[in-house]
C-alpha cells in the first residue's frame, strides 16, 4: 500500500513541478512581452549589475578552463596525429571543436555552475526573506523585476565568456604545437582557413541560447525555493543540474537540426 | 449582510471568511470590520492563523470562502493594481531588498508608480526616512543596520505611496522591549499625523494595550475568531476562558 502510495505521491509531485515550470515559462514570456512594450521600465541597472557579476566575475574561470581544454585536446590529439606526421592538423581540429561545439558547451557548463546557481540562491534567499512577497504586495511582478534582468545578463555574458574561452583554448593548443615544432604562423593559418565567420557566429548564437536557458532555469529554481532549511541549497542544485541538462538537450537538438539542414 | 452606510466607514470588511491555504482551513467563518483610521490588532497565540488572515487582507492568498473587501474592493485581477496602491505592508523580517540602500528601498515604489523625477523621489524618500527617524541611515545597506531599524525602513517604504491602510506583521518580533516600545510610538505618531489605518499582527500584550483601538482574537483549537473589541473589553469583560487566560497570562 505504501509502495503504491509513494508512486502516487511522486507522480503528483512531478506533475505539480511540471505545471509550476510551465507556469513560470508563461509568466516569463508575459514579462518579456511587457518589457518589450515598456522598455523604459526595464531594470537596466539590475541587468548591468548581474551582467558584471556573470561576465567579469566568470572571465577568469572561463578563460582558464578554455586554456586547459585547448591544451589537453591538442596534447591528446597531437600525440596520435604525430604518428602520421600531420600534427599540424590539430589546429583545424581545435578550431572546429572549440568554435562550433566545445567552446559554447564548456563555457555554458561553467556559467551554469557559477551564475545559474548564484541566481537561484540569490532569488531563493529573497523568497525566504519575504522579499518576493513584498514586491508582489507593492504591485510589482517579481518575474519582471528579478528574472528579466538576470536572463538578459546571462544571455549577453555567455558569448563574451565563450570568445575568451575559445581564444584561450587556441592559445593552449598553440603552446602544445610550439613544443612539437609547429610554427605559430602555420598554426594560425590553419585555424583561420578552417574556421569562418559563419562557424564563429553559429557558436556564439548557440552560446546566447545557452545563456538564456541558464538564466531562466537558475531564476526559475530560485522562484520555486521552499522555506525548508535546505531550500536555498536545493534551489542552487536544481539550477545547476537543470542548466546542464538543458544545455545537453539543446545542443543535441541543434546538432540534429544542423544535420537535417546540412549546416 | 452589512449595513452599507457602516461599510463606507470600513477600511476592511470580512464576511464569513474561511482563512487558510488550498486544502487546509485554518480559521472558519471569520467576520469583522476594520474602521478607517483605527489601529486594529490581529491577536492570538503562535500558529492560530492571524498572519494567514493578514495574507488574505493584503491579497497574497485568496480567501477559501466568504467575502473580503479592502477599501471597498475585493481582490481580483482587475482590482489588484488599484488595491496594491492603497495598501502598504511591513513584513516580519522587514523584507528590504539587500542589493539596495535604505534610501533606494524607500524610493522603489516611487520609481515604479509615480512620475516624480529622481530628485523629487529622493526628497520624498528622505522625508519618509526622517519620519521614522532614520535619515542618517539613508545610504546604508540593509545588512548594515539593526533589526529594529530594518523594520522602520520597511514602514517608511510601506508608506511611500501614501496608502490608506498599512499592515504590520509582528513588528515587535525579535526586538528588545525598548525598541519595540519605540516602534509602537512610531505607529501612534504616524496614525496621528497621517490618519492612516493600521492593521497589526502581534501577540505582544504591552503593544496591544499601547496602540490598539480594537482587536480580533483567534484561537487555534476552535479554528475561529473568539473575541472582538477593545483591549480593555477583552481583558475585563469576557467570559471566554481562553481570552481571559491569554490576557491575564503571567498574573498569579
Amino acid at each position: 500500500m505504501s509502495f503504491f502510495g509513494d508512486i502516487g505521491r511522486g507522480a503528483v509531485a512531478r506533475t505539480e513541478e511540471i505545471a509550476d515550470n510551465l507556469a513560470f515559462i508563461g509568466e516569463s514570456f508575459a514579462a518579456f512581452l511587457w518589457t518589450v512594450f515598456h522598455p523604459r521600465r526595464f531594470r537596466f541597472r539590475d541587468a548591468a549589475l548581474a551582467f558584471e557579476r556573470a561576465a567579469a566575475g566568470g572571465l577568469a574561470i572561463s578563460t582558464g578552463i578554455g586554456f586547459l581544454l585547448g591544451l589537453i585536446l591538442a596534447f591528446q590529439s597531437a600525440a596520435a596525429l604525430k604518428m602520421f606526421g600531420v600534427e599540424v592538423y590539430v589546429a583545424d581540429m581545435l578550431a572546429i571543436g572549440l568554435f562550433r561545439e566545445l567552446g559554447p558547451v564548456i563555457t555554458a557548463i561553467v556559467l551554469a555552475g557559477r551564475t545559474g546557481s548564484a541566481f537561484a540562491a540569490e532569488i531563493g534567499a529573497m523568497k525566504v526573506d519575504e522579499e518576493l512577497d513584498a514586491l508582489a504586495t507593492m504591485g510589482l511582478d517579481p518575474v519582471r523585476f528579478l528574472v528579466m534582468p538576470r536572463v538578459l545578463a546571462a544571455t549577453l555574458a555567455m558569448p563574451i565568456l565563450t570568445i575568451f574561452g575559445e581564444l584561450a583554448g587556441l592559445v593552449g593548443g598553440a603552446l602544445v604545437l610550439r613544443f612539437m615544432n609547429v610554427p605559430p604562423v602555420v598554426y594560425w593559418n590553419h585555424v583561420v582557413s578552417t574556421s569562418g565567420a559563419f562557424m564563429i557566429m553559429f557558436g556564439l548564437a548557440k552560446s546566447c541560447l545557452f545563456g538564456f536557458l541558464i538564466g531562466l532555469i537558475g531564476c526559475g529554481a530560485g522562484m520555486r525555493t521552499t522555506e525548508s532549511p535546505g531550500g536555498v541549497g536545493e534551489a542552487a542544485t536544481r539550477a545547476v543540474v537543470g542548466g546542464i541538462v538543458a544545455i545537453a538537450v539543446a545542443d543535441g537538438m541543434i546538432a540534429v537540426l544542423c544535420h537535417v539542414w546540412g549546416i | 449582510m452589512m449595513d452599507p452606510a457602516a461599510e463606507r466607514d470600513d477600511a476592511i470588511t470580512l464576511e464569513r471568511v474561511d482563512a487558510g491555504y488550498p486544502g487546509t482551513v485554518v480559521l472558519k467563518d471569520v467576520s469583522f470590520s476594520v474602521k478607517r483610521g483605527e489601529v486594529f490588532i490581529l491577536l492570538g497565540g503562535s500558529g492560530c492563523g492571524k498572519s494567514t488572515v493578514m495574507k488574505h487582507m493584503i491579497g497574497q492568498n485568496p480567501v477559501l470562502a466568504g467575502t473580503l473587501r479592502v477599501a471597498g474592493m475585493e481582490w481580483g485581477r482587475r482590482t489588484r493594481a488599484a488595491l496594491c496602491r492603497k495598501i502598504g505592508v511591513m513584513y516580519q523580517s522587514g523584507a528590504l531588498f539587500g542589493s539596495m540602500t535604505c534610501l533606494e528601498n524607500v524610493m522603489l515604489p516611487l520609481e515604479e508608480f509615480t512620475c516624480l523625477g529622481r530628485r523629487e523621489r529622493e526628497e520624498k524618500a528622505m522625508a519618509l526616512l526622517a519620519d521614522v527617524e532614520l535619515a542618517d541611515a539613508a545610504g546604508k545597506m540593509p545588512n548594515e543596520i539593526s533589526g529594529g531599524m530594518k523594520k522602520r525602513v520597511a514602514i517608511a517604504r510601506a508608506m511611500a505611496l501614501d496608502p490608506e491602510i498599512v499592515f504590520l506583521d509582528e513588528p515587535s518580533a525579535g526586538l528588545d522591549p525598548v525598541t519595540s516600545g519605540a516602534l509602537d510610538d512610531l505607529v501612534l505618531r504616524l496614525r496621528g499625523e497621517k490618519g492612516m489605518t493600521f492593521v497589526v499582527v502581534t501577540h505582544e500584550l504591552p503593544s496591544v494595550f499601547k496602540i490598539a483601538d480594537r482587536c480580533a482574537m483567534f484561537d487555534k483549537a476552535r479554528r475561529g475568531m473568539v473575541a472582538l473589541g477593545t483591549p480593555a473589553e477583552l481583558r475585563d469583560g469576557t467570559d471566554d476562558a481562553f481570552v481571559r487566560k491569554f490576557f491575564r497570562r503571567g498574573e498569579p
